[in-house]
């Protein structure tokens, strides 16, 4: 029997999808890890080209705009809402189980989205694509986070960089095929329901790799090399356990909710009105921005956000999450600062700063696991990590609201060029400061929400090493 | 079989795994880079 006081996990064996089927034997390498991870992440970033389905859809069903943006903004909000509730569900049963729930709710998503177009019942496009393959996009986001970290302790911001980074690639990829399929197929409800069924039979199979190929590492298994004891040396960075449960009740838990969702906010800002922000701060100049130009500065800005999650989350191993988040917040103010002092002045300002501004964004998304690894442990960081996510929820509504409704009234008051954007930006600052300060006020988690230490058990009554585990 | 062996058995999943994954993720970085060079040309 285990001591008192210690945790009991027992590693019962079960099917294909459990996971003790998934654990790696000596010789694999972590290195195929990542390649399962972005088979998901690249697959369910698709929902960000779904605009490359509004025309068509609102041509052949005869709907409005709003109409036609619901199985997006369902699927977002299924994706916060079972990234946040089907965490434990996905640390209980662990990484295959999650990623095949998540492939077969994103690809029955776009099959049944398929035979609503067919039948022309737009209903099944929404409760398809945005209820059941929200819940896709939600458990698949935060499907191999914990796993990653386990199989990367010694560099944990750059794996979970590389999938969070696939996700942004997701969009890049479905938006000039999604763009081909309704050339080819074309765009009456017959084309739009077959490049839907090829998308879910294609994702099937795409993701399908990462279902069969993530491993879990062997309870107490590091990486060659790796001391533990020198990484938890680092400050903030725990060898303690935190559940998810206990995880909300702490007060860095919410500090660090604050520093992602205004990092989002300040992120989204830009993204949402990049084409038309730069085509205003310079129309009055003698460089206007075309509409071409304009579109290819929002496809840098998608650049530099893919980038920034690999890059800086990588950095964030050698520098500290912290000290990362300060870039990202400090900087990121000091950016925002000099586009609205001097953005108008030269167009390469304006660029470089809007760059540094969402590569900052970017890597905000994709240091945060590994922060909550730091701060909690990998007990239960793929379910903490969830919740987390309802701060990107908030952001997603705030950051686009802001921008939008003071540049509306901005124009209602007779006001052009830079002057549409200057409050907003203002704000932003303003944001980007409380989260600098958010930052500074995460401390180490207290002792009394640690969990007990770990204890496995293979067989009754046996037990085994207290390290791994979860 | 051997440690070693085994490892480098793996290689050709290794290789096969991140082809999977690499070559849509270049085909879109491409399509990216397409319309990035409007910018430039606009």
């Amino acid at each position: 029997m285990p001591e008192d006081g210690q945790k009991l996990i027992s590693h019962t064996s079960g099917g294909f999808l459990s996971r003790s089927r998934t654990i790696a034997p000596p010789t694999w390498s972590r290195w195929l890890v990542p390649p399962a991870a972005l088979s998901v992440h690249l697959s369910i970033g698709q929902a960000y080209s779904w605009s490359v389905f509004k025309p068509p859809l609102e041509k052949a069903l005869d709907l409005s705009g709003t109409q036609s943006a619901l199985p997006f903004q369902l699927g977002i909000v299924m994706l916060g809402l079972s990234a946040a509730f089907g965490g434990p569900l996905v640390e209980r049963n662990g990484p295959r189980w999650a990623m095949f729930v998540s492939m077969v709710c994103f690809a029955s998503g776009f099959l049944i989205s398929a035979l609503g177009v067919a039948t022309s019942q737009y209903w099944l496009v929404v409760l398809g694509y945005g209820f059941v393959g929200g819940i896709g996009l939600g458990i698949g986001y935060i499907s191999p986070v914990s796993t990653l970290m386990k199989w990367f302790p010694d560099r944990p911001g750059m794996a979970t960089g590389i999938a969070i980074m696939g996700f942004g690639g997701g969009a890049l990829i479905a938006s000039p095929w999604s763009t081909q399929m309704l050339g080819s197929f074309g765009t009456g409800t017959g084309g739009i329901a077959e490049t839907f069924l090829v998308h879910g039979l294609v994702y099937a199979v795409f993701m399908s790799l990462g279902v069969l190929l993530v491993r879990v590492p062997a309870d107490g298994w590091l990486p060659k090399g790796f001391n533990p004891a020198k990484s938890a040396a680092k400050a903030l960075v725990t060898t303690a356990n935190v559940s998810a449960r206990n995880a909300i009740r702490t007060p860095q838990f919410w500090f660090l909710w604050v520093v992602l969702c205004f990092n989002v906010t300040a992120g989204i800002g830009i993204l949402e009105k990049a084409a038309p922000m730069i085509q205003d701060f310079f129309a009055n100049t003698a460089t206007p921005i075309s509409v071409s130009a304009a579109a290819g500065f929002v496809a840098l800005l998608s650049l530099a956000n893919m980038t920034g999650r690999i890059v800086w989350s990588s950095t964030s191993d050698l520098i500290g999450r912290k000290n990362m988040y300060r870039v990202y917040l400090g900087v990121g103010a000091v950016l925002y600062l000099i586009i609205s002092l001097w953005g108008d002045s030269h167009t390469v300002v304006f660029i470089l700063c809007a760059l540094g501004v969402l590569s900052f964004y970017g890597g905000g998304f994709a240091t945060v696991p590994a922060y909550l690894k730091d701060l909690f442990g990998t007990f239960q960081v793929g379910a903490i990590h969830g919740r987390l996510l309802t701060a990107w929820s908030v952001a997603g509504v705030l950051g686009p609201l802001i921008v939008n409704a003071i540049a509306d009234s901005q124009k209602a008051a007779g006001k052009t060029g830079p002057d549409l954007y200057t409050t907003s930006l203002y704000i932003m600052i303003g944001l980007l400061v409380i989260g600098f300060l958010s930052n500074e006020m995460i401390r180490p988690v207290k002792d009394k929400y640690h969990e007990p230490p770990l204890v496995t058990v293979d067989e009754p009554g046996t037990l085994a090493t207290p390290q791994g585990g979860s | 079989m051997t440690e070693q062996t085994e490892t480098a058995s793996r290689t050709p999943l290794m290789i096969l795994a991140w082809l999977w994954v690499g070559l849509p993720f270049a085909y879109g970085v491409y399509e990216l880079l397409l319309k990035l060079s409007q910018l430039f040309s606009g």
